[in-house]
């Protein structure tokens, strides 16, 4: 039976935790098809961490050392993955669909010439083949997705898929598959804030919206999120206003996310809005108004004036951690 | 410079998506069409670059007969020219297959830049730009706030999880647009009129030489799942309330 592959992300020498996603739910396809999970890294001086994702049920990695893989390009992954895939004939290929997964699955595909169903937040086995259930609209609908032609190219919504350990070591095989002059050179890496949580690899996300009333007020939200370790979002409302930057927006025409938690403060919950966070798995909503449609679609309601409730909800959590 | 622009025509984002009497397509009626809004940013900065260095912005879009209308709107905001690839059956079509279909009709161009939208706010996939740059053999710089242009040199910044990468190539390139690029203008008044007059060219896929081949197919569209119902978090003062929430994130949901 053709492998099932994933391939592994990584950044300044560790592996993300999007890697292990996309390994503990390869895994599991891979169980159901009979079917071992093999893991490509490329990478610079990566060798070593390579047996670790044994951990997450890798049986086997193909390591490729190369300069050019160092960070990522989508020319350079593309081109190895493919090459490797043409030989290899896998089943499957399941990456996360972080930025640089995104960036890397229509190349992929394209090269191949297969289909590809990206951001996926479910995956089944159905007739030997992968059924993957994706968000379209922004999450007003769910498509399910067969893919006509092998590889299968899938790649997982961050935060969704549960990091399931599953056995030890995994072996480690060299390979070294051709790549061509780099096209695209990284000038410069310009980091953001120690601390600060990305959006859609959030657990938790305390989001902002008019309701805020002016930029200075988001203290009290980034307050809240310093102790829940969470990210902090905005309404469109709050970013077009120049209150937030642009990447804080949430909604179908900024980060669409799906956290275990979405605290909205101060958002009417428009349908914008709604479509963007709207399969967070626990939605709360502090909004004064009690007709605001965000209460319709809030698992835990407060109706009250989010200056009074977000400083005593952050004392509260405080307290317990 | 040859400044290329594609455009997605998608339902405006106020529409309420209903799943179709086939369970595999949405219920199109009653939908207002518009540009998507990524694709507005791609505008914006082909008539920025226009300006500044000269040349013309020629915009493609793919789809049924209405695709028209988004194309004759990118037309009023002042692109030179426009191409229809007009095909009744293409809405919801596999986006690497489009990818390959865009690319013949672009190919001719010439083109120095090929603008997209990072994604399409329907099938939400971030595609069909990867696929055209595939098939023009050309570097793909996705999902950009910024761009640079000097000489044959295009330097770009691009948000990726918690920093920004400042990435270079030499033209031709692929760029995706990301929100924050521009504020796309407004068609003017007098840019509707003059859009009446420019050249809309409008092309088969038999023209173009391609055969529809979709990797992918839709076995189902679902609704989303259901929610159970919420719950109001009760207190007389605004401490008593925020305990009881904490409490309920903390005992009842455990996501604290
Ligand atoms: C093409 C297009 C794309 C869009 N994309 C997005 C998108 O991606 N994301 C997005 O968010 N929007 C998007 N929008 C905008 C969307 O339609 C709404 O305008 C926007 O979401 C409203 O933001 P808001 O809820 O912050 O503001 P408002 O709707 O003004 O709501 C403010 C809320 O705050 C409450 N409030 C005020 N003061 C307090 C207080 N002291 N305590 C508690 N509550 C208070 C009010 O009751 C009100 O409900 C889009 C619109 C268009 C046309
Ligand atoms: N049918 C189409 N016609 C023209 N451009 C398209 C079409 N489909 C996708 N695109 C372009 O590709 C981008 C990404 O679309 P998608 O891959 O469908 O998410 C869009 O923002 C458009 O720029």
């Amino acid at each position: 039976m053709a492998g099932v592959w994933i391939i592994a992300e990584h950044r300044d020498g560790d592996f993300r935790k999007v890697t292990f996603e996309a390994a503990s739910a390869a895994k599991t396809v891979a169980d159901e098809l009979g079917a071992e999970v093999v893991a490509v890294v490329l990478g610079k001086g990566l060798k070593d961490k390579c047996g670790e994702l044994g951990k997450y049920g890798v049986a086997k990695v193909l390591y490729a050392e190369n300069d050019a893989f160092e960070y990522y390009t989508a020319d350079a992954y593309a081109e190895a993955v493919a090459a490797l895939a043409k030989e290899q004939a896998p089943a499957a290929i399941i990456f996360g669909a972080s930025m640089q997964g995104k960036d890397l699955a229509g190349r992929l595909a394209a090269k191949l010439d297969v289909g590809a169903a990206v951001d996926c937040t479910g995956l089944a086995v159905e007739g030997g083949r992968l059924k993957a259930t994706r968000p379209i609209y922004a999450g007003k609908v769910y498509a399910d997705v067969l893919l006509k032609a092998d590889p299968q190219v899938v790649t997982l919504r961050p935060n969704v898929f549960d990091v399931k350990e599953a056995g030890g070591d995994a072996a480690v095989e060299e390979v070294s598959p051709a790549v061509s002059e780099p096209r695209v050179k990284l000038e410069e890496v310009v980091k953001e804030a120690e601390g600060k949580v990305e959006l859609t690899e959030a657990t938790i996300i305390v989001s902002g919206g008019r309701g805020m009333k002016e930029p200075d007020n988001f203290k009290i939200l980034e307050e809240l999120a310093g102790v829940l370790k969470a990210a902090v979002g905005a309404s469109r409302s709050a970013v077009d206003a120049g209150w937030r930057p642009h990447g804080d927006q949430v909604g179908q025409t900024g980060k669409v996310v799906t956290p275990n938690c979405y605290i909205a403060c101060g958002i009417s919950g428009a349908i914008q809005h709604l479509a963007g966070m709207g399969s967070s798995k626990v939605i709360v909503a502090i909004n004064k108004d009690p007709d605001a449609p965000i209460h319709s679609k809030a698992d835990f309601s407060v109706v009250a004036d989010l200056f009074d409730i977000v400083p005593n909800l952050t004392e509260e959590c405080k307290k317990a951690g | 410079m040859n400044l290329v622009v594609c455009i997605k025509q998608v339902p405006d984002t106020e529409t309420q998506i209903k799943v179709g009497a086939d369970g595999k397509s949405i219920n199109m009626d009653d939908i207002k069409w518009v540009m998507n809004p990524y694709d507005e940013f791609g505008v914006e900065e082909a008539l920025r670059i226009k300006a500044d260095k000269g040349g013309d912005v020629i915009v493609v879009g793919a789809g049924p007969k209405r695709v028209t209308e988004a194309l004759r709107t990118a037309l009023a905001m002042g692109a030179d020219k426009a191409i229809l690839i007009e095909d009744e059956g293409l809405y919801g079509a596999d986006p690497i297959f489009v990818g390959k279909l865009l690319a013949k009709a672009i190919e001719p161009l010439n083109p120095d830049i090929v603008f997209f939208g990072q994604r399409a706010v329907d099938d939400d996939c971030g595609l069909a730009s990867s696929s055209v740059a595939e098939a023009l053999g050309m570097p793909q710089l996705a999902v950009i706030v910024k761009q640079e242009l000097d000489g044959d040199t295009i330097k770009v910044q691009r948000p990726v999880e918690g920093q920004t990468n400042v990435l270079s190539t030499k033209l031709p390139v692929c760029l995706t647009a990301q929100k924050g690029l521009n504020e796309p203008r407004y068609a003017s008044l007098p840019g509707i009129m003059k859009a009446k007059k420019k050249p809309l060219e409008v092309k088969t896929l038999a023209d173009l030489g391609v055969e529809r081949d979709d990797k992918i197919e839709i076995a189902a569209i679902n609704p989303p799942p259901e929610r159970a119902p919420g719950k109001v978090i009760q207190g007389e003062t605004p401490e008593e309330l925020a305990v009881n929430l904490a409490k309920a994130l903390r005992e009842e949901a455990k996501v604290i």
